[in-house]
């Protein structure tokens, strides 16, 4: 795209009589695009490395530690299940953080919008009781949609007209979202019977959502996966996600540009919460059944490390909460088999975490990856 | 130093390397697996020992609801064989389901025990039914006739040992007023709360309590606050009922408050501050259910007990506990043993001035409507 944009104004190099051969257009393209994948990849196995020093210093080993993830979470069917099924909620999750950082803004409140969304989604079953599931299933989950989208939208509303910060305004939302939730489970929409566990009343077996043709995972996975797949068409390939890209490069240009910011802003964060909450609805309608305090369970935390590493791309999410699942879904067989506490998942995922954002200063420094770079040298040459 | 590390780190990785065959044969195996669609491992049940899962909602040394679990998890492991496989932090969600499978699939274990009182409904449920030839039982005493019947439930009453507890404390205390720190205002937390100030009050009838609920099973800042608090009002001897009261007892120990422990032994923590607590002593119910299987049957889908039973102890008197106490509360004890023994007797108001039993009602430990219970009783300050 970039090759085909001439600044007005500017005067042209030369390009017409100097443009390189094709060849070297393709390697450069090939070499712009390598980029993106190269540093998050070779970042992932630097953290691994680092990551070994530890295992070692314990007197444990490396290769049977990738054993064991391998095992237990990619290596078999069932573990590929075991996997899928972990990352469905983290799709989800990161987006409430990825979408809202198109705009430059980082929200780590999602924990919030998934518990608001599955008590919504478990209070709006029960008016709903007798209608036909195709009808019901999808409003329970628009309820919870709209939850989602008006906690965090609200989030996004005070950045933009009123400039509070939206990264500590999303996170005590989230505490106030997970105590009403508690508040509203524990009385208003608490099923009598739940004696010792409160929950809301059950929404039916007719409205439970069930699992993927084929696969032991649920339908939050296929969601999941057409929602970062949206997500991507819109802030890729829409105007909409071009102008939010703009305001979070800059937002004085952009308001200059006569974008509507404020509309942006709100619209991206409720979209965030949006989704985050759909999460919520599957935990409720595909596997609790109810809404009770196991809502609570920290995807939303961890959707915020899959957006990071996802470096806040949609279709980077995939491929990210995919691993993520699989370290987490291999945590217990390394428990189990090598001795290791439970944190050691979150040992590894946080030396990730540091490692790839330390990998975020190196983008432009390598020079195979950089053909302008390669046009410097050129022109110094000749 | 770090020159060492390394040298260290690369002895370690070559010696494991020949220890460990990872090779390529062992990923292509892996793959191959993969497209079978079979488990590359099989189950080890028939002819190797038995193996038993047992998996904690919380670290599994928190010193209280996991670490009661884990010792008894540990009793088994001494038992020849029987091999014992352990998770901890596995969350209420599909999380528990994935670990219950991997266990069986993975580790062939044929009897599991999910601990957390969230992993019964859908959870355990789900892969009873999935599979019928593994046992499974669940920490709580929610399994009913209706549920499958290679699941079952096993629970103790411990409001017997906050009972004793309270007597021990209102020997203690010198101001009177005592102190709950409370997860959730559900019917086993109250029944605890109940049975720890009545317990006191059967010392001393003028003894007050006062609970403060956090709202959540496990929630550190909100259970020191809470403490805080409650020794900021007066009390002088404090007790909880959270899954890890180790933030709560040395909270309560630094601020020169008595404490009674509950969940598993915290005498370490409040060192001469500790007066005993009430403690779970799952290892006798593991044991007994392990035998059976041994013996070729099933273990029984539904066992609860208390004190006399052995599914409930004290921990050891601490150096604070005077002769009086001690004297006091090991004669209600022995009663207690002979089972049948009532906390909730009549005449007996809640604390919103209600009568919650009649003149001469007496409820046993397994009478029904302690499951149920939903007040506190007269003389404990704060709201369920």
């Amino acid at each position: 795209m970039a090759a085909d944009t001439t600044a007005p104004g500017l005067p042209l190099s030369e390009s017409g009589a100097d443009r390189p051969p094709a060849l070297l257009q393709i390697r450069a393209w090939l070499a712009r695009r390598a980029e993106g994948v190269a540093i998050p990849v070779g970042a992932v196995i630097a953290g691994f490395l680092i990551f070994s020093l530890f295992l070692l210093a314990l007197g444990k080993s490396p290769l049977a530690f990738l054993d064991l993830v391998w095992r237990g979470g990619f290596g078999s069917p069932f573990a590929l299940q075991n996997s899928l099924q972990r990352a469905a909620p983290l799709l989800l999750a990161a987006l409430c953080v990825a979408l809202p950082a198109r705009l430059g803004l980082v929200v780590i409140g999602g924990e919030g919008a998934i518990v608001l969304g599955g008590v919504a989604a478990a209070a709006a079953a029960q008016p709903l009781q007798g209608l036909p599931p195709m009808l019901a299933v999808p409003l329970m989950a628009l309820a919870a949609a709209g939850a989602g989208a008006a906690w965090i939208g609200a989030v996004g509303a005070l950045r933009a007209y009123r400039g509070v910060n939206e990264t500590i305004a999303s996170l005590l939302m989230s505490y106030i979202a997970i105590a009403l939730s508690n508040h509203l489970i524990e009385g208003l929409l608490r099923d009598p019977n739940s004696l010792n566990k409160p929950s809301t009343w059950p929404i039916g077996e007719a409205f439970a959502v069930g699992a993927l043709p084929g696969l032991d995972v649920h339908w939050g996975l296929g969601i999941g996966v057409l929602a970062c797949l949206a997500a991507y068409a819109l802030t890729e390939r829409t105007t909409i996600g071009f102008a939010a890209r703009i305001a979070g490069g800059n937002v004085r240009a952009a308001q200059i540009q006569g974008l509507p910011v404020g509309r942006l802003v709100v619209g991206f964060t409720a979209l965030g919460g949006a989704c985050a909450a759909l999460a919520g609805f599957f935990e409720v309608a595909a596997v609790h059944g109810n809404a009770n305090a196991s809502l609570n369970a920290g995807f939303g935390y961890t959707g915020i490390l899959v957006a990071f590493l996802a470096r806040h791309n949609p279709l980077a999410i995939l491929p990210v909460a995919f691993l993520l699942g699989g370290i987490e879904a291999s945590n217990g067989l390394i428990q189990r088999r090598m001795q290791l506490p439970d944190a050691t998942a979150l040992v590894l995922e946080g030396l990730l975490f540091l490692v790839v954002l330390v990998g975020e200063t190196l983008y432009g420094r390598f020079k195979l990856f950089n053909p302008h770079l390669w046009a410097v040298k050129r022109e110094a040459v000749a | 130093m770090l020159a060492k590390l390394v040298q260290t780190a690369w002895k370690d990785g070559s010696r494991l390397v020949s220890a460990h065959p990872f090779s390529r044969r062992h990923l292509l195996g892996g793959a191959a697996a993969l497209s079978l669609g079979t488990l590359p491992f099989g189950r080890a049940r028939a002819a190797g020992p038995l193996t038993v899962g047992f998996i904690y909602v919380g670290p599994k040394d928190d010193y209280g609801y996991n670490q009661a679990h884990a010792q008894g998890a540990a009793a088994l492991k001494a038992i020849p064989g029987i091999e014992v496989v352990e998770e901890e932090n596995v969350r209420e969600t599909t999380d528990v389901q994935k670990t219950m499978e991997s266990m069986i699939n993975l580790d062939g274990a044929s009897l599991v025990f999910p601990t957390s009182f969230g992993y019964f409904d859908p959870h355990v449920l789900i892969e009873a039914k999935k599979n019928p030839k593994v046992q499974f039982r669940h920490c709580g005493g929610l399994w009913t006739e209706a549920n499958p019947k290679n699941a079952g439930s096993y629970f103790g009453y411990i409001a017997q040992g906050q009972y004793l507890n309270g007597i021990v404390a209102a020997h203690a205390s010198k101001s009177k007023r005592l102190g709950f720190v409370a997860a959730k205002p559900v019917p086993q937390v109250l029944n605890n709360v109940n049975g720890f100030l009545l317990g006191a009050r059967s010392v001393d009838p003028s003894i007050t309590l006062q609970v403060i609920f956090t709202g959540e099973w496990s929630l550190a800042v909100k259970e020191a606050e809470a403490t805080n608090a409650l020794i900021d009002a007066g009390a002088d001897v404090i007790t909880c009922h959270v899954d890890g009261p180790k933030v709560v007892v040395e909270t309560a120990a630094r601020r020169g408050a008595f404490v009674c422990g509950y969940h598993a032994d915290q005498s370490a923590l409040a060192k001469d501050k500790y007066l005993t607590g009430a403690e779970w002593n799952w290892a006798s119910i593991y044991k007994g259910f392990v035998a059976d299987l041994q013996a070729g049957k099933a273990p029984p889908n539904f066992v609860r007990g208390g004190l006399p039973d052995g599914f409930v102890k004290m921990s050891p008197y601490g150096p604070a506990v005077s002769e009086a106490a001690r004297q006091n509360a090991d004669a209600v004890k022995a009663e207690m043993m002979k089972g049948g023994f009532a906390i909730i007797k009549g005449p007996l108001k809640d604390n919103k001035g209600n009568e919650v039993a009649g003149a001469g009602t007496a409820l046993a430990e397994n009478a029904i409507e302690l499951e149920k219970t939903s007040y506190l009783v007269e003389g404990v300050k704060g709201s369920a």
